[in-house]
């Protein structure tokens, strides 16, 4: 998988190398801002009021 | 010998030559799958510390300049609820924190409780007749009542407002069931009695990261002092 993606990548290696560090940076920032907030409320971390909801 | 003919010379005969690459491709997605889940816990046990963190400075810079200018309106607009997300008061857990400060922000949706404690609306307001009735993150988001279950009766436990200092003594802590809702009431255990006692209730997740209870610290006023009055000597308590 990942030496596929390595293949598709353009240019050579320094080039490479940038586009894959850029790559890396913007899955993390997507998980961090994006999917992780959303997966969070899945889970019960947030439940300290009784309520009657936990 | 290489990496790939070993594995190749373990792959029995027949199986097509495809077989060692989507070996390949399941060992990278496994691996990937262990790093993102590593990677939540850290964004869990860390990023959202930072997340409260920032918020917490940021509250509290606003209550500074809220307090040191004249209050808007006439004084009783002051005693009334304050606006959703809003912070307007600072807590106190020598016991657990020294003289450090928690800023309380008003309601307790997912939202609110991320910037920190958070006073359920409705609930009487610090120094009121009922009940003072603030939750706070057991873990995750600067996890402000981790330590809950450390107080012991008899503790301090003190609220700052604009014009003053609330000191309650923490008089017990039970485990209860997430719907035990009569915790919360004005008079708590007795739905619809009138308040005659000024009490406080702090509730968080029991146990740690989990939701199955909640941890619920009880405690009731013992005295009041206009800010001017300087702080109370309870805070001195460690």
């Amino acid at each position: 998988m990942y030496a596929w993606l390595w293949g598709r990548l353009p240019g050579p290696l320094p080039v490479r190398l940038l586009l894959a560090l850029l790559a890396l940076v913007v899955v993390l920032l997507l998980l961090f801002t994006v999917v992780f907030p959303q997966v969070e409320a899945l889970l019960p971390f947030a439940d300290v009021t009784v309520d009657g909801q936990g | 010998m290489s990496v790939a003919t070993r594995t190749r010379a373990r792959v029995p005969a027949g199986v097509p030559a495809r077989g060692p690459a989507l070996l390949q491709g399941l060992g990278e997605l496994l691996l990937t799958l262990g790093v993102l889940l590593l990677l939540f816990c850290v964004y869990e046990l860390y990023g959202t510390n930072l997340v409260t963190e920032r918020e917490q400075r940021q509250l509290g810079q606003d209550l500074t300049r809220a307090w040191a200018a004249p209050p808007a309106g006439p004084t009783r607009a002051a005693a009334r609820e304050p606006a959703l997300g809003q912070a307007f008061a600072r807590l106190y857990l020598p016991r657990l924190d020294g003289s450090t400060a928690l800023v309380v922000v008003q309601g307790v949706s997912v939202a609110d409780l991320k910037k920190g404690p958070g006073h359920l609306p409705g609930s009487a307001l610090p120094g009121e007749l009922g009940n003072l009735v603030l939750s706070g993150h057991r873990t995750t988001y600067g996890a402000p009542f981790s330590e809950l279950d450390r107080l012991r009766d008899g503790d301090a436990i003190v609220v700052e407002t604009r014009d003053s200092w609330f000191t309650y003594r923490v008089t017990g802590e039970q485990v209860v069931q997430p719907d035990a809702v009569e915790v919360t009431y004005p008079v708590p255990g007795d739905a619809g009695a009138r308040p005659t006692r000024r009490v406080i209730t702090l509730t968080t997740c029991n146990p740690k990261y989990s939701a199955r209870q909640r941890l619920i610290v009880s405690g009731r006023l013992e005295g009041r002092q206009p800010t001017s009055a300087g702080r109370p000597a309870a805070l001195g308590e460690a």
